[in-house]
């Protein structure tokens, strides 16, 4: 039997402005295996930001079904998406979005506060931050921190609570191509060492041949699946 | 998350901005600093004024003529006699000592210095009941009363207006309206009050202000002094006074020629007056305090909009729209709370400026910032902070993550 970590059917996504209703996302249905690494594409418009909003549980969707690591999650309320979000999805976005007033532990603890984790809270923060390579900066700011290590601690706090899925958008949108090289490297060896689902929206098709597949969307709709 | 980290948390962010913060602390400081000092100078002010009256003497009530009133019939004045009714113990048996007082307006002058003041002719138990002490010399003998002397007991305040010294003055010669006056005995200061200084006596044999007060009705007195014989008597005493004064007046219905007013009743009104005084300057304090608060608003509505990506991102890594409410609540709370400590402080050495002041004016106050006031300023200026602090966090919790992530 396959597992699947993701399961999505007939998802759309209709915004209202004002009168006109915009269709963003309509009829996409896919699974996701898990211990998969695969990319989404597409131009923009295309639709890409809301499946990824979507698939982060940062949105409802308009219709269809959502099941994320065996729990619907398609008709949740605000807070339950807020905790799916803390124990089911580590995000990893583009400007790297840390608190610049915090070292880097605690920005890799803040995931672990708002999910009530009192206990190990620091050793577990310290030991995500040794996976991505910063043991050794751990009390640094982001602000002395280059770019790449920002992503890293970015990419420690996605991974503190052990969620079902990485969600990263551009991850490397933001940095020169040797450091976007090793965030790359680091998402595909955490993908591979422990079998991390990792979801990567991404405009740029060299990263994109390096996942397992890569959903491409066009208009809204599935356009290919490769 | 425990409260610790939230005050850790919100503290760090607090002081991320500092200048901004500090400011908005300063409009809650000002309110707060104006509530405690109004409040202290005014609990003050009625404490010293309350303690001058108690200090005039113990259970008295001081009987006056009250002319003038509607209703009344054939209005008589106060006279010996009348005092001497007062003083008989099997009409008034709670009436301990009855003292007669004549009043009169006194032009002073000794060695070249001039002053006005009033002069009270009384009797040998009159400093008793008013609590006078001497400095020096001695109150009036029962001969000098009896024998209209030309001698005066002075207050300290005469005696330095006249003399610049209250040392060495007994012999020495006040004229009062060109009549000569030696000095026998100079009274200790009690300080200054609200009704002008309590020094300001000028004292003679109740017999000689007969003759020189109150020539054309040397019968009539200004005042009687009553002392009830303890302060639970006060009242009966002044019902006492009340139906003898009536009896010998011979008014039946008519509206009473006289009446009677005891310390209580001074305290009462003079505490009901500090009262209202301080209930409005607390109140124009309070306004400013109430602006601080607006202040505390606009700031958190600022920081709410700056820090929109983050409030985004908090959410997106698991947030609840609590955890975002909490956390700014707390900030603003922190911001209010701040103030209103430091607040506290400086508004307790604006009181103890005010009180300085005054004292140094001729008006003793010491500012009374009490620990009720304290802990109201205290619990105002934090619920201040949480109501004015309530509106942008509920505005920051609300916001979508997504819409939130997007914001630049």
């Amino acid at each position: 039997m396959e597992d699947f970590v993701i399961s999505v059917k007939d998802l759309c996504k209709i915004y209202k402005m004002g009168e006109i209703e915009v269709t963003a996302l309509c009829g996409v249905s896919f699974e996701i295996q898990r211990g998969e690494i695969l990319s989404i594409m597409g131009p923009s418009g295309s639709g890409k930001s809301t499946l990824m909003n979507m698939l982060g549980c940062l949105d409802r969707p308009t219709s269809g079904e959502y099941i994320l690591d065996g729990e619907p999650v398609a008709k949740l309320n605000d807070d339950q998406l807020a905790s799916i979000r803390n124990r089911k999805v580590g995000f990893v976005f583009q400007s790297f979005n840390l608190l610049h007033r915090a070292s880097a532990l605690a920005n890799v603890e803040l995931p672990l506060r708002y999910g009530g984790v009192n206990h190990d809270r620091t050793k577990r923060a310290r030991e995500a931050l040794e996976a991505v390579g910063l043991g050794d900066r751990i009390h640094h700011r982001p602000f002395e921190l280059s770019g790449g290590e920002q992503q890293r601690v970015a990419i420690a706090r996605a991974l503190v609570n052990n969620p079902a899925i990485l969600m990263a958008d551009e991850p490397t949108g933001n940095l020169d191509s040797k450091s976007g090289k090793e965030i790359m490297e680091i998402i595909l060896n955490l993908n591979r060492e422990r079998k991390m689902t990792t979801i990567i929206v991404t405009h740029d098709p060299n990263i994109a041949a390096q996942t397992g597949r890569v959903l491409h969307l066009r208009d809204g709709a599935l356009e290919a699946v490769l | 998350m425990n409260l610790g980290q939230l005050i850790l948390e919100a503290l760090e962010s607090l002081n991320s901005n500092k200048l901004r913060s500090g400011l908005t602390i300063l409009g809650i400081v000002i309110g707060v600093a104006a509530v405690i000092a109004m409040l202290g100078v005014g609990q003050g002010a009625s404490n010293s004024i309350t303690n001058q009256i108690n200090s005039m003497g113990t259970n008295l009530l001081f009987v006056q003529r009250n002319f003038g009133q509607r209703g009344q019939t054939n209005p008589k004045p106060l006279t010996f006699a009348d005092a001497t009714a007062l003083a008989d113990p099997s009409q008034a048996p709670d009436v301990a000592q009855v003292s007669p007082v004549i009043n009169g307006n006194a032009n002073l002058t000794a060695a070249g210095a001039t002053y006005s003041s009033e002069a009270t002719g009384i009797n040998a138990n009159y400093p008793a009941m008013r609590n006078y002490t001497l400095s020096d010399g001695s109150f009036f003998t029962a001969n000098q009363i009896t024998g209209r002397s030309a001698v005066c007991v002075i207050g300290a305040g005469v005696a330095t207006n006249l003399f610049n010294t209250t040392n060495g003055l007994v012999g020495q010669v006040i004229r009062m309206n060109k009549v000569p006056f030696t000095i026998i005995g100079v009274l200790n200061s009690v300080g200054g009050g609200g009704f002008g200084s309590a020094d300001n006596i000028f004292l003679i044999p109740f017999t000689t202000a007969q003759v020189y007060l109150n020539s054309r009705n040397p019968q009539q007195v200004g005042q009687i002094l009553v002392q009830a014989t303890s302060a639970n008597t006060v009242t009966a005493a002044s019902d006492e006074v009340t139906a003898i004064l009536r009896s010998r007046h011979k008014i039946t219905t008519a509206t009473n020629d006289f009446n009677v007013l005891s310390q209580a009743s001074f305290v009462t009104s003079a505490t009901a007056i500090t009262g209202t005084f301080t209930i409005f300057l607390g109140g124009v304090a309070g306004i400013s305090l109430l602006v601080g608060g607006i202040g505390i608003m606009n700031i958190m509505l600022v920081s709410v909009t700056e820090r929109t990506r983050e409030i985004g991102l908090r959410k997106a890594i698991g947030a609840r729209k609590r955890d975002i409410l909490v956390q700014f609540l707390t900030e603003s709370a922190l911001l209010s709370l701040l103030g209103g400590l430091i607040g506290i402080a400086l508004g307790y050495i604006i009181a103890g400026v005010i009180g300085r002041i005054a004292t140094a004016a001729g008006t003793a106050i010491t500012p009374a910032v009490g620990i009720d006031s304290i802990l109201i300023a205290t619990l105002f200026s934090t619920a201040i902070g949480v109501f004015f602090g309530l509106y942008p966090a509920n505005r920051a919790a609300g916001l979508e993550p997504v819409e939130a992530l997007r914001y630049e």
